[in-house]
């Protein structure tokens, strides 16, 4: 019998133990399989349904509740409502994480530059996304639409817009809490340059609350998207979008619930995978919580 | 002065202050220091004297904007140091000069293992040595100050403060650097650990043949611990000498005396300690004459005019008008 050589705890390097920790956490990797099951289904759309089923009516079967032909039955023209709910789930994703993405990018080189370099640069550019935060971001995002027209891609960047103060403001504390600490002194007194301590020294500290608040926004974000949807802005129907799929089909919830309940349920199963695997990096990146 | 070597570090009417929106805070005024190879000083003053900002300086690590030299000189070797470009003030840092803080607690990242950050001053400064060379060192550093390099895989956590304070002075010696800064090493720490910490050093310096510059309020660990001491009252240098002139308390400044006053005697049945009579002078304040004359039980009319001169008699600085004329101390 080969016997696996156990390594103890502090064989581990930091990466590891992140990884560790993280796994040993339930909840987050319940999230984690959700996130994942919810992204399978949505890549291999093309493989359970087809494109052709989102935009085809089949009108003799309009209103059709859930059977072995339709999964999660039609809307009002007889279209699938399983090939909408995948082909939706598409944009919904992809545009959650580019703006997501794009914010988080801004955030850090604006926050990052504010909070490590201080005085002028940092008031010039706290000024400016002070006025970005005077905008309620709904109001932001729909202003920025209304302004470039509709479609995915504007909507990305009206609502990665609409985020980068957010964000901003975040990495600029964990960076200015960080920039006084004793390590980050003892650092540049044994010769570290400005950009090794940022990389080295600020970021492995900072991270925590920078990745809990990106992936707790993202939730948030998949939900903005939604709500775009659902007033008309950004993804216009007949694209699918799980928050226009419920906005089109409004008038029709009260008799065939299933309408609203499977594109809501998509959205906040996938809502919820997102935050517990949000809290469970947060939990796994703090070494205090290490056991 | 004994002019006719170089010294390791001299510091020449070194003035340093903090500007804010308020007010010029003056933390350090025209203060001399001279540190040769290998020898200990003790830098002693009370809270705000001005002994970190000291270290700091010789560093070029005062907090941007708000602190800047504003006149002197800071020579490492004979090199001026203030006007050094960045990049060789980066190979400096660490390499030559390292620096020790008070607190062992936050001096370390939390987020890598100690052994990393030992390692770490060994990746900036020695690109040159393997990978293999560089773990035998740290591990060797390790042994030396009393940590099993079993442990180097441990993070900051996992230690207690005397540990710390331990993998602290090994990132600080790892390079071998000719000149220390401990800024109060052992005040966070709890007196018996103190002890071990001061032998530590001690130990490590000797082997190593550094200098260190020991910041400290603590006058019993400078007569324990060093050669040489310099007593600094805002931001000035108003007495400074070997440990046995200084501690004989025969000829001291009024300020030295004061600090004695306060430390109770085990020989002497005192009642009573005497502190120092009233506060640390206001540090926006440009005084005249002498920085001490509120405080001092000696003081003449003419100190608060006229700021006294250093009188050095067989290497023992006074700066004070009472021992102008005097030959004897």
């Amino acid at each position: 019998m080969f016997k696996r050589k156990k390594k103890s705890l502090s064989e581990y390097s930091m990466g590891e133990l992140v990884m560790f920790r993280f796994r040993k956490n339930k909840l987050a990797m319940f999230g984690v399989f959700l996130l994942a099951a919810v992204f399978l289904a949505v890549l291999l759309a093309p493989v359970l349904s087809s494109y052709d089923n989102v935009v085809q009516m089949h009108v003799k079967d309009r209103f059709t509740s859930p059977n072995g032909s339709y999964i999660f039955g039609t809307d009002e023209f007889g279209r699938d409502l399983f090939a909408r709910v995948l082909y939706g789930g598409r944009i919904s994703l992809l545009a959650s994480f580019a703006i997501i993405g794009i914010a988080l990018v801004m955030g850090a080189l604006i926050g990052g530059a504010a909070g490590y370099f201080g005085g002028r640069v940092d008031s010039v550019l706290m000024r400016v996304v002070d006025m970005l935060m005077a905008v309620p971001s709904t109001l932001l995002a729909m202003a920025i639409i209304t302004a470039l027209g509709n479609g995915v891609w504007k909507l990305v960047v009206a609502l990665a817009v609409s985020q980068i103060a957010r964000f901003s403001r975040i990495v600029r504390s964990a960076v200015l809490t960080l920039r006084n600490v004793e390590f980050i002194e003892a650092a540049q007194c044994y010769g570290c340059s400005s950009l090794r301590i940022i990389v080295k020294h600020i970021l492995p500290n900072g991270i925590g609350p920078i990745i809990v608040s990106a992936t707790l926004n993202l939730g948030q974000t998949i939900l903005s998207i939604s709500s775009m949807g659902y007033l008309g802005l950004g993804v216009a129907s007949p694209t699918p979008e799980w928050g226009t799929i419920i906005s089109e089909n409004k008038a029709n919830i009260q008799a065939y619930p299933y309408l609203g309940l499977i594109p809501g349920i998509c959205i906040a199963l996938t809502v919820m995978a997102v935050n517990f695997i949000g809290d469970g990096l947060r939990d796994a990146f703090d070494p205090r919580t290490k056991n | 002065m004994e002019e006719s070597k170089v010294s390791l570090l001299e510091i020449d009417a070194l003035t340093v202050e903090y500007r804010t929106d308020d007010a010029i805070v003056h933390a350090v005024n025209d203060l001399d220091l001279r540190l040769d190879k290998g020898e200990t000083r003790g830098l002693v003053g009370e809270t705000g004297a001005g002994k970190t900002t000291l270290a700091l300086s010789v560093l070029r690590l005062l907090p941007e904007r708000v602190g800047h030299i504003a006149g002197g000189s800071i020579r490492y070797e004979g090199r001026e140091l203030l006007q050094m470009p960045e990049a060789e003030m980066l190979a400096l840092r660490g390499k030559r000069i390292s620096m020790i803080f008070q607190d062992p607690m936050t001096s370390l990242n939390p987020t890598h293992t100690v052994g990393d950050q030992i390692l770490e001053v060994l990746n900036l400064h020695f690109p040159e040595m393997t990978k293999q060379q560089k773990e035998a060192k740290v591990d060797e550093m390790m042994t030396l100050v009393g940590i099993p390099p079993s442990r180097k895989t441990d993070f900051p956590h996992q230690f207690s403060g005397g540990m710390k304070q331990r993998i602290v002075i090994a990132m600080a010696l790892v390079a071998e650097p000719e000149l220390l800064l401990a800024d109060e090493p052992t005040t966070a720490l709890d007196v018996t650990i103190q002890a071990q910490i001061l032998e530590l050093i001690r130990n490590l310096k000797n082997q190593f043949h550094t200098a260190v510059l020991l910041i400290t309020h603590d006058l019993g660990v400078v007569a324990e611990f060093c050669d040489t001491v310099s007593v600094v009252y805002a931001g000035r240098v108003v007495e400074y000498g070997t440990v046995e002139a200084v501690f004989e308390k025969k000829n001291n400044h009024p300020y030295t005396a004061g600090l004695f006053g306060c430390i109770p005697d085990l020989k002497d049945d005192q009642p009573r300690l005497h502190p120092i009579a009233g506060r640390m002078s206001d540090p926006r304040v440009v005084h005249e004459g002498c920085c001490f004359c509120d405080r001092c039980d000696h003081a003449m009319e003419r100190c608060k005019t006229v700021a006294p001169a250093m009188h050095v008699h067989k290497g023992h600085g006074i700066a004070c008008h009472l021992f102008e004329n005097r030959e004897d101390f």
